[in-house]
């Protein structure tokens, strides 16, 4: 008799959704979905609103990383009001905005691995739930659950200090920033009382990324077998091929380093990526067009970028990058659980980027805006914590969006997740009758290697719950868990 | 110079010219009377009811009554701090006011006035009107969800003739603001800033100028409403 396993919400992710499982009469895995449940329709409401309102509201989508909705959209709205793309903006306007981003991915790599996978890392995925989570790490590793908190708040800081306000601030306008930074805030993040100044962050961040690779060392099975699948991956990067989280040229390339697009302005990215949709699901699946749904589908995020970047443009990070390139020979690294490996190098990143950010007088005086001829069609893109972010805006002659469209980084990779999903489902649960509850935690473990963010995705409100369900061939629910 | 007139406003002694409104002396004399539709200089429309006081136990709008000498004036009273409640609440729903996307956050008076209230969820039930915006003119975006109906426009944007740039159009629960396009087009851009300055909430809104002042540099980001008002006599 086959079954149908559910697992509903899916926990430790930023938003709501689902897994079923199908089990045909051998109980051998048939098929396998995650399915993200929540709907929002920001691209519909924006529509007929000034876009000068479209940063500030559009960010409204997420609580986690605002300020990629916010920076995307006035990345944007850049071009619309005629400032162009990136380098267009005042030295002032485009290193604050980055000082806000590197601030805002800090703080989200930060959130991500101490307090929604450091649980998995240091109980085991197949723990006892009512230690495995940030309230038992914060019990038993306590300097740990420490530095994540303060490392967040060290971030969120910046952000206040960029954006006006911690979440949801408005600092990112049409053609450049409204505000420069203050002395002393600059001298607050310089030289703060420990923990809260950059120097302590950027340790704190190496020890972490130290933390990971002895972890590593010691799981180095699981690490590198968990959810491992070859892949297509996408990012940003800078001209030079350099890792650049605010601002760049698309390139993908194949899981053996192959070079599948390069160079692409993402003014143009309809030519090359297209959003598939699905019954069973609110996200939709991007793939790249010239290679078609089956081969085109593709991964984002931190592992992606340290694929297909060439280096990092910053000292402790570009030495970690080599350690990690060396892993694979240089090759793409398609470890599912990798991803956390490579989120703690952009999280040294991040720091590093920030201390010198800091150095920078641009930042305290100068011109704050750039206009120049209004067109009525802008795209950003921007590399957000979860991965490639694109926002498209498209306006009237009397200034109202009239076409938005946004694929975020999550949705990007929606075929990898379900991949991962499929894996894990075919390893744990074939043959088996009945769910366990690490069986279902590991489902869960590798959505999360991804950071997805599923409100975000779905551009959706509500918690984020994991609801495990099994059903027979005739689809009558045997067994459900539900872990909160 | 004429003799002022002497009055109370909850027992403290105040002084007001001859002919000078309740609203208008309290604030000359240091008493801060909430309000919404009231401008200085401005024809007083007694529109928005806030500054409801109570004057020999009536209610009366402190914006259109004038002083009286030996009146009595009951302001900070817990019932009228209840019914300007009220009110506040009563245009958050018959609006469609969402502060976090709104760019007049901050320098709202509507939305001060919330928060001078504490009002967490209006008592009413919302009744999301549907209302068209008018993004037509060059200068200004017009924004009829938010507005509150007080003619601070109608009475202070006016062209050297002295004719209005806005009107109200329709009427009963169909009353709308409306600029004169013909009127509109000629408007300079001092006009469109102090169109957008005078509107209490964010109704009028300058094209292409939002979010340009930071968080924290806005009108109420540091000091409650009201709490700027000193004595002047």
């Amino acid at each position: 008799m086959s079954k149908k396993i559910t697992i509903e919400p899916v926990t430790r992710v930023e938003g709501h959704g689902k897994v079923t499982i199908h089990l045909d009469d051998q109980n051998q895995v048939a098929q396998s979905r995650l399915h993200i449940v929540e709907f929002r329709g920001f691209e519909r409401f924006v529509q007929g609103r000034p876009y000068w309102e479209a940063p500030v509201l559009v960010q409204r989508l997420c609580g986690i990383c605002p300020v990629s909705h916010h920076l995307a959209a006035a990345k944007a709205l850049d071009v619309i009001v005629g400032a162009g793309t990136g380098e267009g903006l005042t030295p002032t306007g485009e290193k604050m905005r980055r000082l806000m981003h590197y601030g805002q991915m800090f703080q989200s790599h930060a959130l991500h691995f101490f307090h929604l996978v450091s649980p998995d890392l240091l109980f085991g995925y197949d723990a006892d739930p009512a230690i495995r989570n940030v309230i038992g790490v914060a019990m038993k590793h306590k300097d740990l659950a420490v530095m994540g908190v303060m490392m967040r708040k060290y971030g969120q800081e910046v952000i206040r200090a960029t954006a006006g306000k911690k979440i949801h601030g408005t600092g990112a306008i049409p053609g450049g920033i409204n505000k420069h930074l203050t002395q002393e805030d600059k001298e607050f993040f310089q030289t703060g009382p420990d923990p809260m100044n950059i120097e302590k962050m950027i340790e704190w961040s190496q020890a972490s990324v130290d933390f990971l690779k002895n972890y590593y060392k010691e799981h180095k099975a699981f690490i590198d077998e968990f959810a491992y699948f070859p892949s297509n991956h996408l990012s940003l990067v800078r001209k030079d091929g350099a890792l650049d989280l605010y601002h760049g040229v698309l390139r993908a390339v194949d899981h053996e380093g192959n070079k599948i697009l390069d160079d692409v302005d993402y003014q143009e990215y309809e030519k090359y990526i297209q959003e598939e949709v699905r019954s069973w699901s609110y996200m939709k699946f991007p793939y790249l067009k010239h290679l078609g749904k089956e081969k085109g589908w593709y991964r984002v995020g931190p592992l992606a970028r340290l694929n297909t970047c060439d280096f990092i443009p910053s000292p402790m990070a570009q030495k970690e990058f080599e350690e990690f390139k060396s892993l694979t020979n240089g090759k793409p690294n398609n470890h599912c659980m990798h991803y956390h490996y490579a989120r703690l190098i952009e999280l040294l990143h991040s720091a590093e980027m920030m201390k010198d950010l800091l150095n920078d007088p641009d930042l305290m005086e100068g011109e704050l805006t750039t206009k120049g001829a209004k067109i009525d069609r802008g795209v950003g893109v921007i590399e957000a914590p979860r991965g490639t972010l694109f926002h498209h805006y498209e306006i009237n002659d009397k200034d109202q969006i009239v076409k938005a469209n946004l694929i975020v980084s999550t949705t990007n990779n929606n075929e990898p997740m379900n991949k991962s999903v499929n894996f894990v489902a075919n390893k744990m649960m074939n043959g088996q009758t009945e769910i366990s509850e690490p069986m279902m935690n590991a489902v869960e473990v590798a959505i999360r290697a991804y950071d997805p963010c599923l409100s975000c995705a779905t551009h959706a409100l509500g918690k984020m719950p994991l609801d495990v369900s099994l059903y027979d061939a005739k689809d009558n629910l045997i067994d459900r868990k539900i872990t909160q | 110079m004429a003799e002022k007139i002497k009055f109370t406003i909850d027992g403290k002694e105040c002084y007001a010219e001859q002919g000078q409104t309740i609203l208008a002396a309290a604030l000359d004399n240091g008493v801060y009377i909430p309000s919404l539709c009231y401008l200085k200089d401005l024809i007083p429309a007694g529109s928005c009811r806030i500054c409801n006081v109570k004057v020999s136990g009536r209610f009366m709008t402190a914006c259109t009554t004038p002083v009286n000498d030996g009146m009595e004036v009951e302001n900070n009273t817990p019932e009228l701090e209840e019914l300007r409640k009220s009110i506040v609440e009563m245009l958050f729903v018959s609006g469609n006011h969402f502060c976090p996307a709104c760019e007049k956050s901050g320098n709202c008076e509507l939305q001060a006035l919330a928060y001078k209230y504490q009002m967490m969820v209006p008592r009413f039930p919302y009744i999301f009107p549907e209302k068209e915006v008018d993004p037509s003119s060059p200068k200004l975006f017009i924004e009829r969800n938010r507005c509150i109906l007080c003619k601070r426009c109608i009475r202070s944007i006016k062209d050297e003739s002295g004719k209005s740039l806005f009107a109200f159009k329709k009427r009963g629960n169909k009353l709308m603001i409306n600029l004169d396009h013909e009127l509109a087009a000629t408007m300079t851009d001092e006009m469109a800033e102090e169109a957008m300055e005078i509107c209490p909430v964010g109704s009028i809104l300058r094209k292409e100028k939002g979010f340009d002042q930071p968080i924290g540099h806005r009108k109420f980001d540091k000091q409650a409403i009201g709490s700027d008002i000193k004595s002047v006599i």
